[in-house]
């Protein structure tokens, strides 16, 4: 504004002299970009070299104009905004090429028998690690659900009641609200292949050798689940205002009709969310299910006995134990990842929009 | 007064009778609550129990222990060692990579984005997060594999003095290097996120006294926001840490390993291993005894994250206390601080670093 003003009477403005121009950022940016493609061209040409380098010149020519025409202190503050924001940029790069990689490979194994047909009914010896090639994923598909539902099932009752009994029951500084806020914290740091190998170990311990099941592999995803609905849960019944609480009180109702009533009505898209969330995080998980429940080919859809093959399991069984024809596999481990994404990606959204359609009731 | 009214006294009744469901339901939430205690002591125990037969065998006598996935390690720990340094090798790489840049983009989305972006900027990083990790690794062999050939080559080849980057180079890229990278990746939107958030909650009062004074932006973040995140962004690289410790299949997949601690990084098939990545490999393989030496690493790594992420919240908490002392003594002086801003006429470079941290003090005893 005060340079364009600057411009049009021609006379230098004591305020903006010593500044670089406004669109010196944008100038500098495209001059960096022209240069290192000319560099390029001389070197030979790829996009990630003319992305860097554009990066590198710009940075350095920013930085020595603003030294020269403002001063050290501006430079530097112009060198830090470049810098943050090439690292923005820098950290879009693996996920676009993680995103584009999976769509790209996995779109071509993608077809509705791919989806509505299971693999081989042969049955594979995990100390042989020999497995039939398989050539659907319907039993992964059913196993990812059913093994992710059970979680969902135990986990959700016992982080909202534990989130219900932090917020509402207990005193502050009441001695089992300080241990279990801890532990709390301490399960959110558990190791994931840690979870799977204490359902291992749990299912062989009480029901012998051979004790991989979905059920064992639900509860060491329950083990990983739980501290984040307990987490999501408290902040939201924490938003919640006391107000709320204090007039249903007022009208004589009992604690527990005004938590169920009242309290969790008003958090309830907010908690909907937080184990949306909870739920994607928890489906991609591979070594806990790996651990827990194994792998296998053949469809099984009864949680409770028998190994079950689950999406991340067959996409890195496909790429780490392939079959006889190795391409093939490969192929359907990519499957099997882009149909993960693919359900990542959904209950993000869904998350996303439970959130944006019960928007927060709170007033705040 | 109206206390023989009917309605009243239905209500009255009505709570009365809603009362056993009260007791019940409080019991069902204090049994959630001391179920997480039971979960975790169950985590520990059952690791324990079935990891104890392993610890105390005697390697060399065991038949089954000195074959199989197990093979010439003379005692558990002897087994477990390497395996720790290479867990922690791996992460502390990973980690040397993914903190600056995740301070980069946490300070982008807070201080420097446009305002209206800066929530939609936030979201695309924690996508990052929702990539399942079996995904990664496809991804890591794929396409960083390949892609970090060549930096490695160089890397060993003109700065193979370093004992980092030493040894045989490797052909396919399934080095430490690799594998730290794609960690690096996953880590990432743990620590952006948690920082982002600690930097928002820098005091509104203190960046624009620092931006009052004359300080550039750069220079009211280095002023205002990095003193107030310090200790948050320190625990947010914990966390991170910790995420980088257990992380599995990333590492599984893309790293030729040997069980030896070593510090190379850019070769093959000598790395160090990580005991996550081990379990993964060796678990189908292993049998008896062997099963049970994995379960005893798992239960070493359980500890190892376990003390990462206790002195991470301890940081928290401990300076949590640290701070709330520091406010008090603000609002014992605010009377000779207020006066300095206002005095300030000499230039304001000069004066910005003893004034901008006075300015601070004095707002804090203000809002408090």
């Amino acid at each position: 504004m005060s340079a364009a003003t600057a411009e049009r009477t021609g006379s230098r403005n004591r305020l903006t002299s010593g500044q670089l121009p406004r669109y010196a950022t944008l100038y500098t940016l495209a001059a960096s970009i022209v240069v290192a493609a000319a560099i390029m061209g001389l070197m030979g040409f790829n996009w990630i070299g003319l992305a860097a380098l554009s990066a590198l010149i710009y940075l350095i020519a920013i930085t020595v104009l603003s030294s020269v025409v403002e001063n050290r202190r501006r430079a530097t503050d112009r060198f830090i905004r470049g810098l943050v924001t090439v690292f923005f940029i820098l950290a879009l790069l693996p996920l676009i090429s993680t995103l584009w990689t999976v769509v790209s490979k996995g779109i071509g194994v993608m077809s509705w028998s791919f989806i509505s047909t299971s693999g081989g009914q042969s049955h594979i010896d995990p100390k042989t690690l020999e497995l039939v090639t398989p050539q659907g994923a319907l039993q992964a598909i059913v196993g990812t659900l059913e093994i992710t539902g059970l979680a969902t099932l135990f986990s959700v009752p016992i982080g909202l009641l534990t989130a219900i009994y932090l917020v509402e029951y207990a005193a502050p500084t009441f001695w089992l609200r300080r241990v279990v806020n801890f532990l709390v914290d301490v399960m959110t740091g558990i190791p994931s292949i840690v979870a799977g190998l204490f359902a291992f170990s749990l299912f062989t311990l009480l029901m012998g050798p051979k004790a991989f099941s979905g059920l064992s592999a639900a509860v060491a995803l329950s083990v990983l689940m739980i501290p984040t609905v307990v987490r999501s849960s408290e902040e939201m019944l924490r938003l919640v205002p006391a107000d709320l609480r204090e007039a249903a009180y007022a009208l004589g109702v009992t604690k527990f009709v005004t938590i169920v009533r009242i309290v969790i009505p008003t958090a309830i898209a907010g908690i909907a969310t937080g184990i949306t969330l909870a739920i994607a995080r928890v489906i991609g998980e591979t070594a806990p299910i790996f651990m827990a429940a194994s792998f296998t080919d053949s469809f099984n859809a009864n949680p409770f006995s028998g190994a079950m093959q689950t999406l991340p399991v067959m996409s890195y069984t496909g790429y780490k134990f392939p079959g006889q024809d190795i391409e093939l596999s490969n192929n359907l481990a990519w499957g099997a990842a882009l149909l993960l994404v693919i359900i990542v990606v959904i209950l993000n959204l869904i998350a996303r929009l439970v959130a944006m359609i019960f928007a927060p009731k709170t007033g705040r | 007064m109206s206390a023989s009214s009917p309605a009243l006294r239905k209500k009255t009744s009505a709570a009365a009778k809603a009362r056993p469901a009260d007791r019940v339901f409080k019991f069902l939430s204090t049994a959630a609550a001391v179920s997480i205690v039971v979960i975790l002591a169950g985590v520990a125990l059952f690791l324990i129990v079935r990891a104890l037969p392993a610890i105390v065998a005697n390697w060399g006598k065991s038949s089954e222990l000195s074959g199989g996935v197990t093979q010439g390690f003379s005692s558990f720990w002897a087994y477990v060692a390497p395996l720790a340094f290479g867990t922690v090798w791996a992460s502390l790489i990973a980690l040397l990579m993914a903190t600056p840049v995740a301070l980069g983009i946490a300070l982008f989305i807070s201080h420097y984005s446009p305002r209206k972006l800066a929530n939609g900027l936030g979201y695309i990083i924690d996508l990052l997060a929702a990539v399942p990790s079996v995904v990664f690794g496809l991804w890591g062999i794929i396409v960083m594999r390949p892609l970090l050939i060549p930096l490695q080559q160089w890397l060993n080849e003109y700065l193979g003095w370093l004992p980092f980057f030493s040894g045989k180079v490797t052909s396919t890229g399934s080095s430490i290097l690799t594998g730290a990278v794609v960690l690096a990746v996953m880590v990432l939107p743990i620590i952006t996120s948690i920082s982002r958030e600690i930097f928002l909650q820098t005091p509104k009062l203190h960046e624009e006294a620092a931006l009052a004074l004359g300080s550039t932006r750069w220079e009211m973040v280095r002023l205002a926001v990095f003193p107030y995140a310090k200790s948050g962004v320190i625990s947010a690289v914990l966390l991170g840490l910790g995420r980088a410790l257990g992380e599995t299949m990333a590492v599984a997949m893309i790293i030729s390993p040997a069980i030896i601690a070593s510090f190379t990084i850019v070769t093959e098939g000598q790395n160090s291993q990580t005991i996550a990545a081990n379990i993964a490999l060796s678990f189908p393989i292993a049998s008896g005894l062997q099963r049970d030496a994995l379960i005893g690493t798992g239960l070493m790594l359980f500890v190892i994250s376990l003390a990462v992420n206790m002195v991470a919240r301890l940081i928290v908490s401990g300076n949590s206390g640290k701070k709330s002392k520091k406010k008090k003594k603000a609002e014992v002086a605010p009377p000779a601080d207020e006066v300095s801003p206002a005095s300030a006429d000499e230039s304001p470079v000069s004066v910005l670093h003893p004034r901008g941290h006075e300015a601070s003090g004095a707002t804090e005893g203000v809002t408090e």
